[in-house]
Order: C-alpha cells, then structure tokens, then sequence
C-alpha cells in the first residue's frame, strides 16, 4: 500500500476537539453576536434523504456545525431479530436504497460463513457482476443528484438514462428494479435468465460513452470546477482517524479497498484498476467515482467472460430450498420445503463480523446466533455513518453555498445512516 | 502475531477466522491505544454492542424441537428450539470493537468488553475519532454508558425518548399507536 508517499492535503488535524463530529463556534465569535443559526433540514431537497444539519454562520462562512440523524430510523436491526435469517435476507437490502445487492452480499456471506456453507462457482461470479452492476448505480444516481444541487440539472438526465438501463438489467435477472432479493444463503434464488447475458454486454458497450458524455458535461464547466476543486478538505490521516472507507478515503489519496487487500468473492481473479486521487477535496472525490465507474464495467464484462456453468445455488438440503418440480413427487422434498418456510433453518452458534467494500466503502456486518434459527443480534456498519462524522472536519472555512457540494461528495445514504 | 502483551487481557478466542480478545473494561483505553500504537490497529470500523438477556442456559431451557424446559414459548427469539445450548456468556452487556490496520494483509481483530446492566465503559474517542457516534448509539440503542464521551447524548431517537430500542427486553410495538379508535 503506498501510503508513504502522498501530497500534503493540509498541516496537522482538523478534526475538532473534543466532540470529533462537531464544529464549535468560537466563544469570542459568538459573544460578537453575529452569528446566525440555521436548520439546514431535516427536509431539504438536497441533503439526501433527511438529514439536519445545524449550522452556524458568520456571514457565510459556517462557524459552527452539527449534524442530527435518525430521521429515518426504522429499526431494521431490531426487526430482523424478530425474523428467521431466511427472512431476514431481504431487510439488508432495504437499508441502502441505492446499494441494495451489496448490502444483502454481506449479510449472506456472514450467514454461509457461519453455516460453513460453500457457494457454487456460477453464484459467486454473478454475485460479483450485480455489486459490480450496483456500484455503477449507486454512483449514477450520486452523480446525477450531486450534479442536479450544484446546478448542472442535464447531468441528472445523462445518468439516469443508464441508470433506467440497469435497473431493466436487474428487473431481467432477479424480477425487480429495486430491492432485489436475489441473494440466497447457499447462491442465488434464481438461475441467471437466457438473454441476460446479450443486454449486459449492450449495457457495458454503452456504459463507457456515457462516463466520456458526463465528464464531457462536467470536466470543462466553469461553474463545476469552481464549486467542487479544493473544497471539502480531508487528510488522509484525518481520513482514518474518523474511520472513512470507499472512495471518500481513496479521494485523500489512500490506497485502500477491501476488493484487493482483503479479496471476497472471486475478486482476486479479475483484473482491474483501484483509482486514488490525492487532492482530498470534493472534485478528486468525483472523479473517482467516474473512474470507478469505468473500472467495475470492465469487472463486468470480465465475468461474462468467465461466468462458470453449472448450478446456481448449493446442494444442502437443510438450508435450501428444494428444487420446485421436485415438490410433486418428492415427499422428502416437501418436507424440507415446508421445515425451511415455517421455522427456517437453524444458524450454528458464533458471531461473524464480515465485511465487504460496498459502494460508498466498508460496509460491514456483526452477526451473532444463538445456534436457533433467528439472528440473535444484527448490526451493520454503514459507510455513510462514518462519512457523515467527517462533515465538521470537511466543512472547515467553508461557505454556505459549499455545504452542499460538500456533503453531497462524502455520498451519504440516509437509509443506512440511520437503519 | 500474538496479544499476549494487551493490557487487562483476559481471554483470546478464535472462531471462523477471527481473533477476539476479552479485555477488562477499566483498562479498555490501555488496551485499545496499545493495539494501535504497537500492533497498527489505526482503523475503528464498528462499535456492535449486544444484549445477552434470556441468551439460552442449561437451567432454563432445553436443546431440542422445544425451546424452553416449560413448553414452547413462542415470545421469545429462537423459541423453535435449538439444536445445542450454546456456551454461556459472562454478563448482560457485550461491546465488540471491530479494529482494522489500513496495511498490507487488512489484518482484523475484534476487542470485547463485558459489562453489567448500568456498568460503563470508557470512551474510546480519545483512540479513534470515529468512536463518537458509534459510542453515541451504543448508549441511544442499547443504554450503555460511555464514560468520559464529550457529548453523550441520543443519535437516533428523539431526545425525549424513554428507554432502549435494540435491549431484548423493550417492547415490540411498545410506541401506542396514533389515530387508534380508542383515541
């Protein structure tokens, strides 16, 4: 990891003491009583979902700030508890609305981890192109929403138009846009559909004109340039210290991404480039998204290439379903079906914590059974969480005009912020 | 790589290919600064605290189709019945600080502090920043009190909120319903 070598973004800290995640005004500034204090939120059309920050200005620089969360906290953690882990797969995905297959991978990973359960080839491959699939996605829709606050509303055009093209991609191979359920403690729930194959390859040819068309949009506009370049300020030290992950660290010129350094799946077979800007400001931060675009299509055209015949979902009777014509003539068949329904199947004891490089970073799971066949405790560590922590430290000297720009740029889901 | 050295050991386990040590939460700052200093544990990913309350033991319950030694209990997780008891646990309270090293070989580890009803533990923001909401939710969710945290106040409930959503012994569907015929 060449982590020695980096452009200094900034001397020393900038994270505040001693709350880390908020700005303080100072006493002398306020006692001067200028300074004006105002609710960025909770709803605003540009804070990504809700989220409030409070923000104190002197003029229009923000002096102080606070961000408040759990707008939308719904408990999911607390529910899954209440359901079998069969039922429970398809919670995960409905955290992040954005990175649905990432959020189910990890929670399905954790689960076969615990069972010790083996996937086939052909599920983990697939497996591999649909997070591939969803980064691309969840970096479309961030990129045509952050563009959209800044102004630049034909960007929000380009990037759904591709966005539209994946989501009938995912429609194809699972039977939904969204919240695809398609991971399966074992494989997949479904064999990958015949002509899958034939529109994913349309989709890739045209997936890298389309990052050419939106940089061309972005990468000489005046105006982008102005409100994204030096702005949003984060060192890579400071970067670690509050526990950034995902392209937010790579942008503070860290090469880290837990696909090369801690392989899953079958990343260590494919070939592709892990992009690291070292400006830490929100422009480096964009750009590789852009690059990181163009790297997981290229991911994904090499798991067509080698996407491995066979079946799609592993041979254990205990925890998968069996195959549905076998209903009809199997009793054995039936009575597995109807064991693994009703009550589902029993997780050996332990606790796991597994994590995966999701779209916005290291999205992990703590999961702990009981040896039942419920989840005795399920936590996710959401990147957007701790991205959103680095909003005091980004948001240093920075203008209100800024404040969306930069928060925009740490890529922050509310769904997984909050749970 | 061995943590015989981590101050205020007390236990090291090893399942699924993770390491957990057990540390004495008066010496959890000890232990934490240690493991970043001498190991290069320089990344918090996750603070996971859980609650053990009615966690299966041989006195109450029975391995089985049926969960519990009185019949089935079908209010309690798990009340279909498990296939072995599963080992006990110390105390109520766990908090699971998931470390990483940003290095070659992304090395992890998992540092676990047991802790009673109402026990605290210490503020780990000193170590790593990030700590603070994650310490923050472990109070709001779970009512563990964090000891010396700069801002301990609730993250995702509303700050008026009564108790602690995520224990096992909050009620489900405890929120009265609004617009109810009673109302």
């Amino acid at each position: 990891m060449a982590i020695a070598e980096r452009p200094l973004i900034y001397e020393g800290t900038r994270v505040p003491h001693p709350i880390p995640t908020m700005l303080r005004v100072d006493d002398e500034l306020r006692e001067m009583g200028d300074i004006l204090q105002v609710n960025f939120g909770p709803n605003h059309p540009s804070t990504h979902g809700v989220l409030r920050l409070v923000v104190d200005l002197d003029g229009e620089k923000v002096v102080g700030l606070e961000a408040k969360i759990g707008y939308v906290h719904t408990g999911f953690e607390k529910t899954m508890e209440q359901k079998t882990w069969w039922k429970a797969i398809t919670y995960p995905a409905r955290i992040d609305y954005l990175a649905y297959q990432n959020n189910e991978l990890v929670f399905v990973l954790a689960i076969e981890k615990l069972l010790q359960l083996e996937t086939p080839p052909k599920a983990t491959w697939m497996r591999m192109l649909l997070c591939e699939l969803n980064r691309i996605h969840s970096h479309l829709v961030w990129l045509g929403t952050s563009a959209l606050e800044l102004g630049a509303i034909s960007v929000f055009w380009y990037t759904f138009r591709e966005r539209e093209a994946l989501c009938d991609l995912f429609e194809l191979a699972t039977g939904y846009r969204l919240h695809t359920r398609y991971f399966q403690a074992g494989g997949l729930a479904e064999d990958i559909p015949k002509g899958f194959e034939a529109e994913c390859r349309k989709f890739c040819k045209t997936m890298s004109p389309g990052v050419d068309q939106y940089e061309a949009l972005l990468d000489k506009n005046a105006i982008w340039i102005e409100r994204t370049r030096g702005l949003g300020l984060l060192s890579a030290d400071d970067a670690i210290a509050l526990g950034q992950s995902g392209p937010v660290l790579r942008g503070s010129g860290v090469d880290w991404d837990l696909r090369k350094s801690q392989p899953y799946l079958a990343y260590d077979q494919v070939d592709f480039d892990v992009p690291v800007y070292h400006g830490g400001d929100v422009y480096d931060r964009y750009k590789l998204r852009m690059d990181e675009m163009r790297e997981s299509t290229r991911i994904v055209e090499q798991c067509l290439d080698a996407m491995p015949e066979g079946p799609w979902i592993a041979d254990d009777r205990k925890v998968v379903l069996p195959p549905r014509e076998e209903l009809h003539t199997s009793m054995e068949s039936l009575i597995y079906h109807f064991k693994i329904v009703t009550e589902g199947y029993r997780v050996p004891e332990g606790e796991i914590y597994v994590a995966v490089e999701s779209p916005r970073g290291e999205l992990g799971c703590y999961v702990v059974s009981d040896g039942g066949p419920r989840p005795w405790r399920v936590k996710f560590r959401a990147p957007g969480f701790a991205a959103l922590e680095a909003t005091a430290t980004c948001m240093r000297d920075a203008l209100v005009a800024d404040l969306i720009a930069i928060v925009g740029s740490l890529d922050t889901v509310m769904g997984e912020v909050d749970r | 790589m061995t943590y015989e050295g981590v101050p205020g050991l007390v236990e090291t386990r090893e399942a699924h290919g993770e390491t957990t040590l057990v540390v004495d939460p008066a010496r959890l700052v000890e232990a934490c600064t240690y493991l970043r200093d001498e190991h290069g544990f320089n990344f918090l990913s996750d603070i996971a605290a859980t609650d053990y309350l009615g966690w299966p033991e041989s006195t109450s319950q029975v391995a089985g189709y049926v969960g519990t030694a009185s019949g089935r209990n079908i209010n309690v997780p798990a009340s279909q019945g498990l296939q072995r008891l599963p080992e006990g646990r110390p105390k109520r309270f766990a908090m699971n600080y998931q470390l990483l090293a940003v290095r070659e070989g992304a090395p992890r580890l998992r540092v676990q502090v047991w802790l009673e009803d109402g026990e605290s533990v210490p503020t780990v923001i000193g170590v790593w920043p990030t700590a603070d909401w994650f310490e923050r939710e472990a109070w709001d969710m779970m009512g563990i009190p964090i000891e010396g945290h700069p801002n301990l106040s609730r993250l995702l409930m509303d700050e008026d909120w009564e108790g602690h959503p995520l224990r096992k012994d909050y009620p489900l569907g405890g929120e009265p319903v609004r617009f109810s015929s009673e109302e």
